[in-house]
């Protein structure tokens, strides 16, 4: 990443990652598409989308990581690179949003609703006319039946231990980029992503847990849709961002980065935070309140 | 497809590539903003054929051509197709040349992923059309996709599904390059409050494309797993509720439809002033105007749902929030005007479209406004009122627009002048043929007709025979569109680089054909 050779801004020439990505999307989506509908062919496309991607993405940002440490990326581009994916990120919080406002939505009006709150007296004596509202529940149709609610203790709280801590090791990390450490560098980074997948286990574990003994599944009405939609896309997130933080982990290893010009590292971070982030809440509102 | 890493990034001496790859895997503003177009364009045609089909079944009370079910079908394709597959597109073609040229910069930001905004689209749409041949047919809920409706979907389902997945990623993707090649791409000393109004309605769009298509994937994410992993979100046994629904549907919707009118006020800011010979009045009022509109457009969803069941504090907010847009849209139509007043005008085909974009879309905001109003929505609610409404914002406002974008700048893209006449012809047979398609709706909103029917109480047999009649009449005048697009290719007089006498802005400093790479070294900006 030494600083850009000459500084007009980098336009590269044709590539062909982008339609490989297409090709790999669309027969990702198609097979899980045909898998939904019961056919049988359905799951080999979808592994032979997803290898495609994985292919994809190898290709895509080995080219751009080829041209940043060749120098050939001037600080506009390097903006550019910030601003694309502090936006990304921005896009990445409206997608959460959508799911905490139905959580909220579910809590605050129609569950209240179903139990007769408001105008809807009659929505409650004559459609469901035992319901009380609640939280958590799944529902007066009792859907997915009795289940237990995960508690915040101790599986959660851990997590949240554990995602903070790895906050904190990737802002050590961060330091010692800047600093040049490299040694400190590679291990607190190492720590990172190593966090990164403990969480998961954790998290996986939690899973098995609700489904094995609380009889807590997707099916349990809101509780267990906005439970598991909200962990559950998190979880994709922290997967994404502890293999992107592994990633970034072995080119710190290959002596990748400098001081001053470390833009991989610190999207990385940034994503990493943003998990990090949308875990809190998730402690609050999902499994606390 | 070469990516050397050693090469050096001065390519003057360097044009396109040659052959089918040229298109594949190009990286270059121009190239892609050409197959956004081209692609909209068939998208266009393809809406365009099943609404042809839809009114020629309306032409005449009773079932004709089509089964109610394959009507249904058409209904919510045509309406997926326009505002996905044409409309937006459209836009993001014109932006993606435009941009650059306007702003005194090479290329688009991020030109590899430029080419990948574009290039799922066409796996986007495969998907989508290819569910008319599915066992049950292709979705028929409506565009609107409301549960438990669209539940019942067959095969078709999990594929228009991942169908709009990608549309969002493609849009998500091309909205990132559009804000960040504004923020970082202007040529030094082009401010903020410098930049061309279409720039300007540009960035605003972008951003609310980031902060919405992400909640249209949230909401149809959730009709997935509610049709297939037992999740209740939209079902009430569970505690969830289909309403919830269509809030999220809505929030995103109602930021869309702007997002299909931002940038057409942004087209129709570049070409009156040029014919007007005068500056546009009111720049910074047109900038806030702007930024206002993207606000509420935020504050105003449930304007769609008055009838869905809401208690009448939310019913007061939402109609009084969504009147309030009529201030800064009133801003935009009284500049527009305050521009022309006193002018020296002419009337080139560009700005034929663009004055009757001003009156029309006029139209369209006055006929919101009474949609706006709660107790008169009971009855307007899911009539043709609602049909009017939107296709007069949208197809006079919106495609016009687009038509108006492609008359003024094809001879900066191709380097050659249109036949006006021609061009004119095309104006006015479009013109007419929009209101007597449209026009006629209004009443047959008024008199209680439903929308999203195949056959209708013979009272409106009138009206909709008319309004078919518009609709041939505007359906097949687009094939003067295509025609005046090759004839200018192939037998059009060399343009200048300033192209129209009163044209301002540096897209014009350029020669025509603008050059491969816009701007290799910044302009100066006075
Ligand atoms: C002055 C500004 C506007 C106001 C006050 C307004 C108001 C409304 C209202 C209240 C409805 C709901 C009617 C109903 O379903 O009962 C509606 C529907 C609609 N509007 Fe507007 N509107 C405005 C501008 C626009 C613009 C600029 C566009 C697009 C370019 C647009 C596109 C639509 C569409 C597509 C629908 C129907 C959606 C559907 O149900 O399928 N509107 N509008
Ligand atoms: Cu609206």
């Amino acid at each position: 990443m030494a600083h850009a050779a000459n500084d007009s801004y980098y336009v590269p020439h044709g590539s062909h990652w982008p339609l490989v990505g297409s090709v790999g999307l669309f027969t990702m989506l198609a097979g899980a598409a045909n898998w939904l509908n019961g056919s049988s062919i359905g799951v080999y496309m979808l592994a032979i989308g997803a290898l495609t991607i994985i292919y994809m993405v190898f290709g895509w940002f080995g080219t751009v990581i080829r041209e940043s440490e060749a120098g050939i990326y001037n600080d506009d581009v390097d903006i550019s690179f910030r601003m694309g994916m502090m936006w990304f990120i921005f896009s990445e919080i409206m997608f959460f949003a959508v799911f905490f406002g139905v959580l909220f939505y579910a809590r605050t009006i129609s569950i209240p609703w179903l139990g007769g709150d408001s105008n809807n007296f009659f929505t409650n004596t004559l459609l469901w006319e035992n319901f009380t509202a609640e939280w958590p529940t799944n529902g007066p149709g009792n859907m997915g039946g009795e289940f237990e609610p995960m508690p915040p203790w101790p599986l959660p709280t851990l997590n949240t231990i554990i995602l903070l801590t790895s906050g904190a090791t990737i802002t050590a990390a961060h330091h010692a980029i800047k600093a040049g450490h490299r040694s400190l560098l590679t291990t607190f980074l190492g720590l990172t992503w190593v966090l990164g997948f403990i969480f998961m286990a954790c998290q996986a574990y939690e899973y098995y847990e609700a489904y094995a003994h609380l009889n807590l599944t997707l099916s349990s009405g809101m509780y267990g849709a906005t439970f598991f939609m909200l962990t559950g896309f998190h979880g994709l997130h922290v997967t994404i961002g502890a293999i992107i933080l592994l990633v970034i982990w072995l080119r710190c290893l290959k002596g990748h980065f400098t001081p001053e010009h470390h833009f991989g590292f610190e999207a990385a971070a940034w994503y990493w935070h943003f998990v990090d982030v949308v875990w809190l809440g998730l402690y609050i509102f999902v499994y606390w309140l | 497809m070469s990516e050397a890493v050693s090469h050096d990034s001065h390519h003057d001496d360097h044009g396109p590539a040659k052959g089918l790859t040229r298109w594949l895997f190009t990286t270059n503003h121009k190239d892609i903003g050409t197959l956004y177009l081209i692609f909209s364009l068939i998208m266009f045609f393809t809406g365009g054929a099943m609404a042809l089909i839809i009114r020629a079944e309306l032409f005449q009370p009773g079932l004709q051509f089509v089964d109610p079910h394959f009507f249904n079908q058409l209904t919510t394709m045509h309406a997926l197709l326009m505002v996905f597959g044409a409309v937006m597109p459209a836009f993001v073609g014109l932006a993606n040349w435009l941009l650059p040229m306007m702003i005194g910069a090479p290329d688009m930001a991020l030109p590899r992923m430029n080419n990948w905004s574009f290039w799922i689209l066409p796996f986007a749409f495969a998907m989508l059309i290819s569910t008319l041949f599915m066992q049950g047919g292709g979705p028929a809920g409506g565009w609107t996709l409301y549960p438990p409706l669209v539940l019942q979907t067959g095969d078709a389902f999990p594929f228009m599904i991942f169908a709009i997945h990608l549309m969002g990623i493609s849009s998500i993707m091309g909205s990132i390059n559009v804000i960040v090649t504004i923020l970082n791409m202007r040529a030094p000393g082009m401010t903020l409050l410098k930049m061309p109004l279409f720039v300007w309605t540009w960035l605003i769009t972008a951003y609310l494309l980031l902060a919405v298509m992400p909640v249209l994937a949230g909401a149809v994410t959730m009709l997935l797993t509610d049709k297939y992993f037992g999740t209740s979100f939209f079902l009430g046994a569970g505690g969830g509720d289909p309403v919830l629904f269509q809030h999220i549907f809505w929030f995103f919707g109602h930021p869309e439809v702007y997002i299909m009118i931002l940038p057409a006020f942004g087209v129709v800011s570049q070409i009156i002033p040029t014919f007007a010979r005068k500056p546009l009045f009111g720049y910074e009022a047109m900038v806030y105007a702007t930024a206002t509109i993207a606000f509420l457009s935020f504050i105003v969803w449930a304007h769609h749902m008055f009838t869905s069941g809401m208690p009448i504090a939310g019913q007061m907010f939402f109609m009084f929030a969504t009147m309030l847009i009529a201030i800064p849209t009133a801003v935009k139509v009284f500049n527009w005007t305050a521009t022309m007043w006193r002018g020296e005008m002419t009337f080139e085909t560009p700005m034929l479209f663009a004055v009757a974009f001003v009156i029309l879309f006029t139209i369209g905001g006055f006929s919101g406004l009474m949609l706006a109003i709660v107790p008169a929505d009971y009855q307007y609610h899911d009539t043709y009122f609602v049909v009017a409404h939107f296709h007069y914002v949208l197809v006079p406002g919106a495609v016009f627009s687009i038509m108006a974008a492609t008359y003024y700048w094809l001879p900066k893209w191709t380097g050659k002048m249109y036949n006006e006449t021609l061009g004119k012809t095309h104006f006015w047979l479009s013109m007419i043929g929009v209101n007597v398609l449209f026009f006629p709706q209004h009443f047959l909103g008024l008199a209680g007709m439903p929308r999203r029917i195949p056959d209708y109480a013979i009272q409106f047999a009138d009206f909709n025979m008319v309004s078919s009649i518009g609709a041939l009449i505007f359906g097949f005048s687009q094939l003067f569109f295509v025609w005046v697009i090759i004839d200018c290719v192939r037998n059009g007089k060399q343009a200048t680089s300033q192209v129209w006498e009163g044209a301002e802005g540096l897209e014009w400093t350029l020669p025509s054909p603008a050059p491969y790479h816009s701007f290799e070294t910044a302009p100066e900006i006075k």
